[in-house]
């Protein structure tokens, strides 16, 4: 160990060796440099009235403390036909958890909790995943067949999801460019983690089985802002269909990300598309410092076979702290104990993400792994050191480390030790290698932690409870009779009506545009307007509310059509939609009675123009004619709006002061 | 024989395959009106459609070709896959017990070929070690494959086999034994077991798995866990059921193998003790009896193996409006011995009595046993009951129906004279017939009941 270390310079100089910089100040060129790639696999669930497998309603949810029965499970991996354990089955059977389950009668049964073979296939569920599928331009399957995916984190019960290709091979086509579609595949929902701590791990039941589609695309992404444009794309068009859900949860997804020479790590869950140009701009440079600490560690060991660390248990040696955690560890009658990382001398505190080093990969694996809680371990190279200097004396001579060493000193219960030490040794040889194959789980500011080994190929089983279901042409065709037209085409249109681009995320993402383009058609309204209250009016009135009333957009339709009915200006919609939006159930006279609106005839408007004129008291300074109108039309503006249009009302004032 | 590179493909499918010259195992491109499909052509289930072809496509997933959509086909290279589960070496472990485990072909430890479906049954010693690392824990073992049928296909032959084996490894000295079978008919084989191997020595084990072992949440590690220790380790030296106790993978029970029986299709805790209280529970550290009073181990090889059968028995499920005729021609196909299964303490209608008298003038035996499935026939409190005692008909206390049935087929097996088969089926083996039901014996709690619900949330079910 190097007491002379200085753990901040390394972090820096490091950081600056991979050239990361702010994603904003990154250019094509960043991204080229470090071979950014990136892929999706994007999640949605489906509006249909039962689950996938059985006959339980979807779309119920309860809250944690609410469940009528608890049942436990462990997971066990099953050997693939090679005698080689899954990466991520081995993982978590290492990680030896008690798996609880919380079901409430209302959303399980006995399905979900797997006691009753599956029913057949939900038809809607089918039916709209084909229609997404077509959208997607992919070659639709001729025999729908029904396969196990293993999961062995607990998160499915059976320990696998079923789940079936409908298509592959497909594209969709962004303001720039076309992205390749893999496939898509229909598959039931997991169930929601309530906490995960030490060895048991709890979930719940509601969600579990619920219709969901994966669109997953090829790596065509090449920058973070790719990544998220596709990203919308493929949820607008999910959402253009009409048929799948909305709000919190419904839609998510895995970002696939790799840099030159690293490897595929998917990062799962991403809730927002907003976050995905931070996290995968952070993971590419993630990966590409991992690389370089690979080649530093190369170049001091050429041969990494011969590295090894040497672990100690600190029970004889005094450690005399004030560090709270290693305290209340030490009371806890947990087992301390020490590592030398030989050779490891900055490699602890080596740059991955913005305030994250090495070391936190390390402890990342120890709670997944081992089931350590953090915090869990203290190191050599922390910028802010929690021990004192006199125990990493101690524990120094104790495993009489050499200059160039690192050290680690990590605690938990006696019986998770052993996998403690595989999983900290493990990561370490990993760094000898490169990145490894994992999925990792996302925070808001951008960066990741390890979540889990990343599953092969050969988990995927056939799933002997289901018949193959066979899809006819017939009933491809009169699916594909009720699809909406392409987002892209969507979206070159409302250019073309020059609505602001700034409104079409709000547009697609509600799946409005059916709505705008019906009203353009059947009530002539303008399109511009029409875009602009919606995205800008409506939305900024809806978001406002802290309790949101359920508003039904059909409402939209009828105001217009009102207006229009009653031969009054389009313009009253922006002023009567704040009291529709907090009293969505009020006739629209009673709006116009509570705005004290009064229907004046256009001429009756026009003929105060010479009294106002003459009203009119100009000030110095002041353009006299602008003042003036400016002046005349406030005066005039409550009366005008929705009886005559206010450019109109303008000009005339204007043909008045001529 | 030669290979069959088509396997499981017929008619249209089958014919496709051989116009474009592709194979079972082979890579294909595959155009279709539909477009174009890449992957490894997979066996066909024998009893799906002859209108596709199975692919295994890159990302692992298996997808139907319509072969009406086809438009061409290539084959672009061949990978016959290979499986066997992996062999490791069971350890000996000097002081464990030696366990012998039966199979008769159920799946209690398996898994599935990831290409095709296929089930591989695991079971050398070695397999099972793969599967299952902690049995080695528990005991030292030895296993021999009986059969190969699943539990519907069990019968006389296999009952009478596994008696017999049971009898021949008892000799030797094992120390416990398990049979693993399917879970469908475990209750008969439990039956017919305790009827056939009398004054066992040591336990005999009878385990299943209601999820099969290539799922990640499988029942059958734990269930064969639990059952080599029974086995291995309990002093209960009785033909014993061993599976789930709940659903949760917490601990299984151990039922006595004529008081069991499988009551739910699908559930993992499928096997109830009906009318009494299970003999242990049992989890991977200990066994904690319930029953006081149990047959003990013994260092003796002393058992009884009586291997009879006879094939000439029947049940009739009563219901209302039964004709007689249904009872006329069980006799006229020769049946001698009918297990009738009556409505609530042991009734039949009137109409079949002429039915009645015809077979027990014909020397047919018939034993009422109850639809109800729990308490004791009771063939006193009504005429009808009396009437049809006075008709020839032997009330089996609370016997249940499949036992009766198993005990009137091993019963007459070895005697045809009346007063003998009444006495040997109204004697009690083990517990077949019980003084006494418990008030605990009989527990289908209602859900949706406070306090059961209460219940329900508090223990894992």
């Amino acid at each position: 160990m190097d007491f002379s270390f200085d753990a901040r310079a390394n972090y820096e100089a490091t950081r600056d060796l991979a050239g990361y910089v702010d994603r904003k100040k990154a250019t094509q060129a960043t991204y080229d440099r470090i071979g950014f790639m990136s892929g999706l696999e994007v999640h949605q669930q489906l509006l249909t009235k039962e689950k996938l497998f059985c006959h339980c309603p979807a779309g119920i949810y309860n809250h944690h403390d609410d469940y009528d029965a608890e049942l436990i499970r462990h997971m066990r991996p099953t050997l693939s036909e090679l005698g080689e354990y899954d990466g991520t089955a081995l993982m978590e059977f290492k990680t030896r958890k008690n798996i609880i389950y919380r079901i409430k009668n209302a959303t399980a049964c006995t399905y979900e909790v797997d006691d009753t073979p599956p029913f057949p296939i939900d038809r809607e569920a089918l039916g709209i995943a084909i229609e997404i599928s077509l959208l997607s331009k992919l070659n639709i399957v001729g025999e729908v067949h029904i396969t196990r995916k293993q999961y062995l984190d607990g998160s499915i019960p059976t320990g696998f999801q079923r789940t079936a290709i409908i298509g592959v091979e497909g594209e969709i086509h962004l303001k720039h460019k076309k992205i390749r579609l893999i496939q898509l595949s229909i598959e039931e929902d997991s169930c929601r983690e309530i906490s995960d701590i030490g060895h048991v791990r709890i979930y719940k039941t509601d969600r579990l089985g619920m219709p969901l589609i994966e669109t997953v695309t090829y790596p065509d992404c090449l920058n973070p802002d790719e990544v998220k444009e596709a990203c919308d794309y493929i949820r607008f068009l999910n959402r253009s269909t009409g048929k799948v859900r909305s709000g919190i949860g419904a839609g998510r997804q895995d970002v696939n990300v790799s840099c030159k020479g690293g490897t595929r790590v998917e990062i799962k869950g991403v809730a927002h598309t907003k976050w995905i140009p931070e996290l995968t701009h952070i993971e590419a440079f993630r990966q590409w410092s991992l690389l370089l600490l690979r080649d530093e560690l190369r170049k001091r060991f050429p041969d990494p076979s011969t590295w090894k660390m040497t672990s100690v248990n600190l029970e004889s040696v005094d450690l005399n702290t004030s560090f709270a955690p290693l305290q209340d560890a030490k009371e806890a009658n947990m087992t301390v104990m020490a590592v030398k990382l030989p050779g490891f001398k900055g490699a602890l505190s080596h740059f991955t993400q913005p305030d994250k080093m090495f070391a936190n990969e390390i402890s990342d694996r120890l709670k997944v792994i081992a089931c350590l809680e953090k915090p869990n371990m203290v190191h050599s190279e922390s910028i802010v050191p929690e021990v004192e200097v006199e125990n990493w004396q101690k524990v120094a001579n104790l495993l009489s480390t050499g200059k160039n060493d690192a050290v680690l000193i990590f605690w938990g219960p006696q019986e998770d030790m052993k996998t403690a030490l595989e999983t900290i040794e493990e990561r370490c040889r990993m760094a000898f290698e490169g990145v490894p194959n994992e999925t990792r789980k996302s925070f808001e500011n951008g960066t990741t932690i390890f979540e889990r080994v990343l599953p092969g190929a050969d988990r995927m089983y056939p799933d002997t409870d289901s018949a193959p279901i066979p899809l006819e042409d017939d009933y491809i065709d009169s699916l594909s009779k009720n699809l909406p037209e392409d987002i892209i085409d969507r979206f070159n249109q409302l250019r073309k009506w020059n609505v602001p681009e700034d409104t079409y995320t709000y547009i697609f993402s509600k799946n409005y545009y059916p709505l705008i383009e019906r009203m353009v058609k059947e009530l002539e309204v303008d399109p511009r307007f029409l875009g602009t209250f919606i995205g800008h009016r409506l939305k900024n009135l809806l978001g406002r509310q802290k309790k949101p009333k359920q508003f039904n957009i059909e409402k939209i339709y009828k105001l217009f059509a009102y207006l229009r009915q009653n031969n009054l200006n389009v313009r009253l919609a922006w002023a009567m939609m704040p009291e529709l939006a907090t009293h969505p159930r009020m006739d629209f006279d009673s709006v116009l009675a509570s705005l004290k609106f009064k229907k004046i005839p256009q001429e009756e408007i026009i003929q105060k123009i010479p009294f106002l004129q003459e009203k009119f008291v100009p000030r110095k300074k002041k353009d006299k004619a602008n003042h003036q109108l400016n002046w005349m039309m406030g005066q005039l503006h409550k009366q005008a709006t929705g009886n005559i249009e206010l450019s109109y009302l303008a000009n005339q004032i204007k043909q008045a002061q001529a | 024989m030669s290979e069959d590179i088509f396997q499981g493909y017929k008619g249209d499918a089958l014919d496709t395959l051989k116009k474009y010259n592709a194979r079972v195992w082979g890579q294909a491109e595959v155009e279709t009106t539909r477009g174009k499909f890449i992957g490894t052509i997979l066996p066909r289930s024998e009893n799906d459609d002859d209108q596709h072809i199975v692919m295994k496509i890159p990302t692992g997933y298996n997808v139907g070709v319509d072969v009406r959509t086809i438009k061409s086909m290539k084959e672009t290279g061949y990978k016959k896959a290979n499986y066997k589960i992996p062999e490791k070496q069971f350890p000996t472990t000097p002081g464990l017990p030696h366990v012998k485990l039966f199979g008769t072909g159920g799946t209690i430890a398996s898994r599935l070929d990831y290409r095709t479906g296929a089930v591989i049954p695991a079971f050398s010693p070695g397999e099972l070690y793969g599967a299952v690392p902690e049995l080695a824990d528990i005991c030292n073992l030895d296993t021999e494959k009986l059969f190969a049928v699943f539990s519907e296909n069990m019968g006389p032959k296999q009952y009478i086999g596994l008696a017999k084996a049971i009898g021949k490894e008892i000799e030797q000295g094992i120390d416990g034994i398990v049979v693993g079978h399917g879970t469908d008919t475990l209750h008969h084989t439990g039956a017919a077991l305790t009827f056939m191997c009398q004054n066992l020595p040591v336990p005999v084990v009878l385990v299943g798995s209601q999820r099969s072992s290539d799922r990640p949440s499988s029942d059958a590690a734990l269930n064969l866990m639990h059952a080599m220790k029974a086995a291995g380790q309990s002093d209960i030296a009785e033909v014993m059921v061993c599976m789930f106790g709940p659903t949760s993978d917490e601990y299984g029970l151990l039922h006595k193998g004529t008081r069991v029986r499988k009551m739910h299709s699908s559930y993992r805790s499928t096997f109830r003790t009906i009318g009494d209280t299970p003999l242990a529970m049992i989890n991977r550290k200990t066994i904690s009896p319930i029953h006081k009073t149990y047959n003990k181990r013994r260092n003796d090889r002393n058992v009884k193996i009586l291997p009879y059968y006879s094939d000439e028995v029947t049940m009739l499920y009563y219901y209302p409006g039964m004709k007689p005729d249904t009872l006329d021609a069980l006799v006229d196909a020769g049946y001698r011995g009918v297990v009738i299964v009556g409505t609530g303490l042991g009734h039949v209608n009137k109409e079949l009595y002429p039915a009645i008298e015809r077979a027990h003038a014909k020397g047919v035996h018939m034993y009422m046993t109850l639809q109800t499935i729990w308490g004791y026939v009771h063939m006193f409190v009504y005429d009808t009951g009396r009437d049809m005692m006075a008709k020839g008909i032997v009330p089996t206390g609370n016997m249940l129906p499949e036992v009766a049935f198993i005990k009137l087929s091993w019963v007459l097996g070895q005697t045809d004279d009346p007063a003998e088969v009444k006495r040997l089926m109204l004697t009690s083996v083990n517990d077949e017939i019980t003084p006494r039901e418990p008030y605990n014996g009989y527990l289908v709690y209602q859900g949706g009941v406070p306090e059961v619900e209460d219940f329900i949330r508090k223990v894992h079910k």
